[in-house]
């Protein structure tokens, strides 16, 4: 069974459809690129597994996502337990101006882990998992803002990761990003992805390229083309996919 | 290439900047003199008139002689049960509404109704202080009918400092927590609130300043035109700084100019004093803050 699965999804913003007909299958613990030109709806697309969109005044959804099977927009949704399993790391690496601790304990703390030991163990896993543990152990009451981008971006991951989600929604993570910073992002993408499904947005082809097993090609809300990403930029069924990739618009 | 403008040209333009310039400057000197002003002659005759003995005993002799401690007293009661009512329910209305409420016909309404609540003069609250609270709610002349009308009429202040405190609170920090499962409230709670805390303290002690300066709301609500002692419940009158003054200047004969102007610097005193822990509570924020 396919971890994610949309079923002729179509997203109105008013009366502008964004998403039209998407029928995306992800599947478990592989890294899917959603890739394709600034406004084909690739980010709405993300935004809809979590249901980040519902924070939008006028959007209208119709259509099915299903995650292991199940309707997120069934009327039985809980949207706290959706997004605990479904998390999401944005564009901007977005911290809070809290301490470094205080940021990767947000979660469990707020979901009714009180115990310092536990939140301790919890913390240093997750700063152990994004590969901020050797660098920040000692400067744990630090103020988050103060690290440096990449930094705050593992931070983000590392404060998701506590929470302990299923799937990780990646909205361009590595826009604000220098290209070594970038890289190391990447790896810790292949890290992630053992024990997570990621689903990532990016406008970089060759990121794409570089870290998914599948892409889909998006263009003016539809769902152009999806599969393996060898063959996705290889040997593309698609005109509009061949001319995207070759550079030909964008 | 010419660079040198037409002589007659150039020399008009800055002519004209020259003046534009001095208009500028008389304008804000105008603003600042009449502040001067006051604080200097307050200064002047109010200077003599304060010693401990006038901040903390009683009026005697008709209020012609001995201190104003209960006016003091009376004008912290007030403040305080101010505070006490109209900052929770500013806060929750302005949370209400910017976090909850729909973009609708009744939203709108609301939020005109709040602008025109900022504009009602504050004789109007002090009547509508006294035909609800202390008549028809039989509360009598009491501190808590002159908080209450008081907190109406701050209510305002709150509500739209508090708003704007919490929309700028950037998008991606709630976005961040939501996205970990963190429900709403709780996202407003832990991540929206303390970062709209100063802003929302900075009107707080605005709208307490103006309460703690009007004559009008306490007149007849609250204010005791002369009480030598310290109130005995929050049902109870008592006396309050601006009202005193009032009294002291217009209702009192042969009161010694120097303990009217004592009086004044002492409110004035108190406001300036509650206005410069707003400044300073938001600077100091502001300094901390790096988003």
């Amino acid at each position: 069974m396919n971890k994610i699965e949309t079923k002729n999804l179509s997203l109105f913003y008013g009366t502008f459809q964004a998403l039209i007909d998407v029928n995306l299958s992800v599947e478990e613990k592989m890294i899917t690129a959603l890739i394709g030109p600034s406004g084909c709806g690739k980010s709405t697309l993300l935004r809809t597994l979590n249901r980040m969109n519902d924070l939008i005044d006028g959007v209208r959804i119709t259509g099915e996502v299903l995650i292991d099977g199940e309707n997120i927009y069934g009327k039985e949704t809980d949207l706290v337990l959706l997004r605990k399993k479904v998390g999401m790391v944005f564009q901007r690496p977005n911290p809070f101006p809290l301490s470094i601790f205080d940021n990767v304990a947000y979660g469990p703390r707020t979901h009714g882990s009180k115990n310092k030991a536990e939140l301790e163990d919890i913390v240093e896993k997750a700063l152990k998992h994004v590969e901020l543990w050797e660098v920040l152990k000692d400067k744990l009451d630090h103020f988050a803002l103060n690290l440096s981008l990449e930094q705050q971006q593992r931070l983000c991951i590392a404060r998701l990761v506590a929470v302990t989600p299923d799937i990780v929604l990646m909205d361009e993570p590595c826009s604000a990003l220098d290209p070594v910073a970038t890289q190391r992002i990447e790896e810790l993408m292949f890290e992630l992805k053992k024990n997570y499904t990621i689903v990532i947005v990016t406008h970089n082809m060759q990121q794409a390229a570089r870290v998914s097993q599948r892409t889909g090609f998006m263009l003016l809300g539809k769902l152009v083309e999806y599969g393996e990403t060898r063959q996705v930029f290889t040997t593309p069924r698609e005109k509009k996919t061949e001319e995207y990739i070759t550079g030909r618009y964008g | 290439m010419k660079i040198r403008a037409k002589p007659h040209f150039s020399v008009s333009t800055q002519t004209q900047q020259k003046i534009a310039f001095t208009l500028l400057g008389i304008a804000s000197s105008l603003v600042v003199v009449p502040v001067i002003v006051i604080f200097a002659i307050l200064i002047q005759k109010g200077w003599p008139a304060i010693n401990w003995q006038f901040l903390t005993t009683m009026p005697r002799m008709g209020m012609r002689a001995g201190g104003i401690f209960p006016a003091i007293m009376g004008t912290l009661y007030l403040v305080g049960g101010t505070i006490v009512v109209a900052l929770p329910l500013g806060v929750l209305a302005a949370i209400y509404l910017v976090e909850y409420a729909r973009r609708n016909f009744l939203t709108r309404m609301i939020e005109v109704a709040i602008v025109n609540l900022a504009g009602v003069p504050s004789v109007v609250y002090g009547l509508f202080g006294m035909g609800l609270f202390v008549i028809y709610l039989k509360m009598g002349v009491s501190i808590v009918a002159g908080a209450l009308t008081l907190a109406i009429m701050i209510l305002p202040v709150i509500i739209t400092s508090t708003k704007e405190a919490l929309q700028s609170v950037p998008r991606s920090f709630r976005e961040a927590s939501l996205a970990l499962g963190v429900s709403k409230w709780q996202t407003i709670r832990y991540v929206v609130l303390p970062n709209a805390l100063p802003g929302i303290l900075t009107g707080t002690i605005l709208g307490i300043s103006r309460a703690a300066g009007e004559t009008a709301p306490i007149l007849f609500t609250v204010a005791a035109f002369y009480l030598p002692r310290l109130p005995k419940s929050i049902f109870d009158q008592c006396m309050a700084l601006p009202y005193h003054l009032y009294v002291l200047s217009t209702q009192v004969p042969n009161v010694k100019p120097a303990l009217q102007y004592g009086t004044a610097l002492v409110l004035v005193g108190m406001v300036f004093l509650l206005n410069l822990v707003a400044i300073l509570v938001r600077s100091h924020i502001r300094s901390r803050k790096q988003w």
